[in-house]
């Protein structure tokens, strides 16, 4: 909802009041935050992002669709690293993902400054999600019409968290979001076990990945990255990506 | 006559076998008259990490005020105490924080990680990080300190001995200094307890 307030001329206020134009955003009669709704609704029409945690490290992994052949797939990155031992994917809006990754880089920097150490997992999440909260209360702007999946290792073991534009967030054995994601959750569901290797779940995502995939899937057309013992993420290169695909067939 | 050196101070840091100690004269002074005979140079931030600060006492107090604040926020946003290491970087930015206007502190940081393995290191008052394998002084009787445990110290020694050595090097060395002493404060720190004892030295 946008309103436009104008101000009385100069020379009659002291206190003059600025031109503005700000969004305001209201609890609706039913008690939910609506434009929150409409950002889950920009994550569940976005391309299918998933994650799984492994014994022994975390894969994630997405849709690469793009809008034309023409489009040089290899400048679209959907997966990235925020610290050398953490890395997040995304559904939803591009854009707005982009802004997170520079906010959580940095907070995650101001950490290291600090204690001359890495930032926990949970910590660098709890911070993603203060700014997404943040985003969902203040005066001007809009929720973030992303969800995001954060992947990382760090001395509690393998950590897979969501965090959603409301600014919830929660740790999972394995999630998806975006398009099917009702489909992926339930294959998910039959194919997860506790002691899973980082290559059986790697096979997995791609698996679930192919489910709801329209079309030939490829190294070019998705992305995964993966995180094991070393703590070292990484984005796999679309001829890494045609070996495990191999493997799967 | 230095800011630092306006109360009187000696602080000593050892590193024994999966133990530390830490130890401290008592004496707050102003210049050569003294004050206080009970003072604490040695504060403990938790069960295993013990931070001594030498220098002006005031901005001893209020630093530590400030770092136990940041710990306890620490604690319950990461519900786990902090590594020595990680709080030596703590006290290092926010004492170079204040880069042109000092606390006048020498803080001194020991502590046991999670595997035991015994940390010190000192600093001077801007931040810079000293570590070291055996042992750490600062304050006043600094110089004294450096030559009572460069003769005393001998690696891996166990809790008893250590407290000996360490008591005995801080005694030897504040009689040899005007502005510290009356006596002495020492903390060994073994996985499973804290030994603190009040030493009796020459109380004049």
């Amino acid at each position: 909802m946008g309103l436009f307030l104008n101000s009385p001329p100069l020379s009659l206020s002291r206190f003059c009041l600025l031109t503005l134009l700000f969004f305001v955003v209201f609890l609706s009669p039913s008690g939910k935050l609506v434009q929150i709704e409409h950002a889950l609704t920009a994550v569940g029409s976005g391309q299918t992002s998933l994650g799984i945690k492994a014994a022994n490290g975390v894969v994630i992994a997405t849709e690469k669709k793009l809008p034309s052949i023409l489009v040089d797939e290899t400048s679209v990155q959907k997966i990235q690293s925020l610290t050398p031992n953490i890395g997040v994917v995304y559904s939803g809006m591009g854009p707005d993902f982009r802004v997170l990754v520079r906010k959580s880089r940095k907070q995650a920097e101001q950490y290291h400054r600090l204690y001359k150490e890495p930032i926990p997992v949970t910590q660098l999440v709890r911070e993603t999600a203060a700014v997404m909260q943040e985003f969902t209360q203040s005066g001007g702007v809009r929720p973030f019409g992303v969800s995001l999946l954060v992947a990382g290792f760090d001395d509690n073991g393998p950590q897979l968290y969501q965090v959603d534009p409301s600014g919830s967030y929660f740790s999972w054995k394995a999630s998806a979001m975006g398009k099917n994601v009702s489909n992926a959750k339930t294959f998910l569901e039959k194919r997860y076990t506790d002691d899973m290797e980082l290559d059986d779940a790697v096979h997995t995502a791609i698996l679930t990945l192919k489910e709801g995939f329209e079309g030939q899937i490829s190294g070019k057309n998705i992305e995964i990255g993966i995180i094991g013992t070393d703590k070292k993420f990484r984005v796999l290169t679309p001829a890494e990506i045609d070996d495990y695909l191999a493997e799967v067939e | 006559m230095s800011i630092f050196e306006y109360n009187g101070s000696a602080v000593v840091a050892m590193v024994g076998k999966n133990c530390f100690a830490i130890a401290s004269d008592r004496r707050l002074g102003v210049q050569l008259q003294t004050i206080a005979t009970d003072f604490q140079k040695i504060y403990r931030i938790h069960d295993k990490l013990f931070l001594g600060l030498s220098g002006l006492g005031t901005d001893a107090q209020t630093l530590y005020q400030r770092l136990v604040y940041q710990h306890k926020l620490y604690q319950l946003r990461e519900e786990r105490d902090m590594k020595p290491e990680t709080f030596a970087s703590l006290v290092s930015a926010r004492l170079y924080e204040k880069r042109f206007g000092p606390y006048f502190c020498q803080p001194v940081i020991a502590g046991l990680s999670d595997e035991d393995k015994p940390f010190i290191c000192t600093m001077d008052s801007i931040g810079a990080k000293e570590l070291a394998k055996d042992f750490v002084v600062s304050g006043t009787a600094s110089e004294s300190l450096y030559g009572a445990c460069e003769a005393m110290f001998k690696p891996d020694m166990e809790p008893e001995e250590l407290f000996e050595t360490i008591s005995q090097a801080l005694l030897s060395s504040v009689d040899r200094d005007c502005l510290s002493g009356w006596g002495g404060h020492v903390y060994v720190v073994t996985p499973t307890e804290v030994k603190e004892r009040i030493l009796k030295g020459r109380m004049d």
